[in-house]
């Protein structure tokens, strides 16, 4: 009954986010310099007259303001985000061919991030001055002040033009044939890089906190009542500490799904991966307006999804919660 | 504490001769970074009047990554202060009224939180102008939630210490409290988030100006990277060089930031 309450106060919460994304969208719409008309067709399309008659009719832009937010309202709840001239489709379908990529994408690298990240802090927390401990310190300096699009470009002229290891760009190779099976591994294949790449600016985040954590833990009383008592020292790290060592881990990385889905704008467009972020780049210079309030509302809703997901995981690692609500 | 600490003295080196560089670089090198010197897209160590080669028009990367400095730094630091001045104000308000100011404010910085900052700011710059102005503002505008959470717990801890209640018994009013008695005590932790926000913000308009977002006016390393870009793998001197001159940057300045950090709060350095 209780996770029935929680999810349903967490339910409403996020309709109101979403609903609050769609008014920004609006507003900048009509912030934006210039005939909103303009703004919706976009200023590449071959916006004819009768064009923008007819978004000016769709959207009511001749009527009062409030009139016009309730149009939109209504037209984006249907999923009806407009017509992306450039491409010549409707905005909604041209995301969701991009947004599988993109999730891919995004949650290998975010897996790899906290299991990598919490692997390499709690090795660098069992001692403090040992090397590991160095290393994770230099490491998260390091990829926190790289820009991810130069650790990008330096890890494809490495491993993929010095030492071809790895494809240079794209998802799969079309000229691939044979079974599903190699069809995944090729996929695999190319998502290393960009995983990686994506994957070590959190990595680098998550090692950090977790050796922090782990060290504050490890000087905690239970940890030391259960040191006395005789609980081997690989239970004691394990269960003891860094059950509660990894609690931050989880808080911060679902406070960072917003920073993830930005990086992977920069990683798709390095490596040319066909998902949101490409699509965002290419609607940018196309000046493809309708496309690119899309993608901020569709990016933003993988974002109020996500962190849903990340409360639920934190209950389940953390039974403190589950019971006071 | 902050001499003893060799990394941050370290930052504080690289940060004093990136400025030097960029402030007397230009009058010892005075080859304008828009003018076509030499053939397109020459590797560096090849041509004398070149040292460091060409884009894919010819011009002098050297001059670039000389001249190119002062834009970079200045949006830097702009959006830094922007970011800094709203999520102060939104953070200090929060945490001192509490109630209903406290739960508007955190509902409004967690919307903000919500919209994938580089994607929100791609938005502004595309809609309205890629000049410099703009782009500080557009960072401002999606950075700044971590300092308001950031300042309002700070305001939350300090408000009920007593030489608060002090104040307030001796009639100071709000405004007086919160600027001169609470403010200046919550000033440690909010020095170290302003030094790492340089740091975020040049990183933020390295990649607006990746993804072409730069303004094309002004010589910046951000506007090299976006220039040569789609010669990545013909010309990788011209993405990389301006890309290491801004992750040296944002180096020397999280150098810094972690250095005051470790100053400021002693019981960090044991570890």
């Amino acid at each position: 009954m209780q996770i029935l309450s929680m999810l349903a106060r967490r339910l409403i919460y996020a309709a109101i986010l979403v609903f609050a994304v769609l008014i920004l969208n609006f507003l900048l719409i009509h912030l934006a310099p210039g005939d909103p008309a303009e703004v919706i067709a976009g200023e590449m399309g071959g916006a004819t007259e009768e064009v923008m008659a007819s978004i000016r009719k769709a959207y009511g832009l001749d009527r009062p303001l409030h009139e016009q937010l309730g149009v939109y309202l209504g037209k984006t709840l249907q999923g009806d985000f407009g017509q992306s001239f450039f491409y010549n489709a409707s905005v909604t379908s041209l995301i969701l061919d991009r947004i599988g990529p993109t999730l891919l994408l995004v949650t290998t690298a975010l897996l790899f991030a906290i299991g990598m990240g919490t692997l390499l802090g709690v090795i660098a927390s069992r001692n403090p001055r040992g090397i590991v401990s160095n290393v994770v310190t230099v490491l998260s300096i390091v990829g926190y002040s790289a820009p991810i699009f130069w650790t990008g470009i330096m890890l494809i002229i490495l491993l993929a033009w010095v030492f071809p290891i790895f494809p240079i760009s794209n998802m799969r190779d079309i000229t691939l044939e044979g079974g599903t099976f190699r069809h995944i591994l090729d996929v695999a294949h190319h998502l290393v890089l960009p995983a990686f790449t994506l994957g070590i600016v959190f990595l680098a985040q998550y090692s950090r906190l977790t050796r922090a954590s782990m060290l504050e833990v490890l000087g905690s009383d239970y940890v030391r009542t259960a040191r006395a008592k005789g609980v081997p020292e690989r239970s004691v790290f394990g269960k003891h500490a860094l059950r509660n060592a990894i609690l931050p881990v989880v808080t911060i990385a679902g406070l960072q799904f917003g920073s993830i889905v930005s990086g992977a704008v920069l990683v798709e467009t390095v490596f040319n991966w066909p998902g949101l972020g490409t699509l965002a780049f290419q609607s940018i210079l196309a000046r493809d307006y309708p496309t690119v309030l899309g993608i901020l509302f569709f990016s933003s809703l993988i974002v109020i999804i996500m962190n849903i997901v990340t409360d639920f995981l934190y209950r389940v690692v953390d039974p403190r919660i589950r019971t006071s609500g | 504490m902050f001499r003893r600490n060799y990394a941050a003295m370290f930052g504080l080196f690289l940060l004093v001769l990136l400025v030097l560089v960029t402030l007397i670089g230009p009058l010892v090198y005075s080859v304008d970074p828009f003018e076509i010197v030499w053939a397109p897209l020459t590797p560096p160590g090849e041509e004398a009047t070149a040292p460091l080669g060409t884009d894919y028009l010819g011009r002098d990367i050297l001059a670039g990554l000389i001249h190119g400095g002062v834009a970079t730094l200045a949006v830097g630091l702009a959006a830094a202060l922007i970011t800094v001045v709203i999520g102060l104000t939104v953070g200090a308000l929060a945490g001192f009224y509490l109630g209903i100011v406290d739960d508007i404010l955190m509902r409004v910085t967690e919307f903000f939180q919500v919209l994938p900052a580089l994607m929100f700011a791609m938005v502004l710059v595309t809609l309205f102008s890629s000049s410099l102005v703009v782009v500080a503002i557009a960072i401002g505008l999606v950075s700044w939630p971590p300092t308001a959470r950031l300042a309002r717990a700070e305001f939350l801890r300090i408000r009920n210490l007593e030489y608060v209640s002090a104040a307030r018994s001796v009639g100071a009013k709000n405004t007086r409290i919160i600027w001169q008695v609470i403010l200046p005590n919550a000033l440690p932790p909010l020095i170290v988030s302003a030094t790492l926000t340089i740091g975020t913000a040049i990183l933020f308009e390295a990649g607006l100006s990746f993804l072409g977002l730069s303004d094309p006016n002004t010589y910046s390393w951000g506007y090299m990277i976006g220039s040569g870009r789609d010669n990545i793998l013909d010309a990788w001197w011209a993405v990389t060089l301006p890309g290491g001159m801004i992750f040296v940057t944002v180096l020397a300045v999280s150098l810094i930031g972690d250095g005051l950090n470790d100053a400021f709060n002693p019981k960090l350095r044991e570890r």
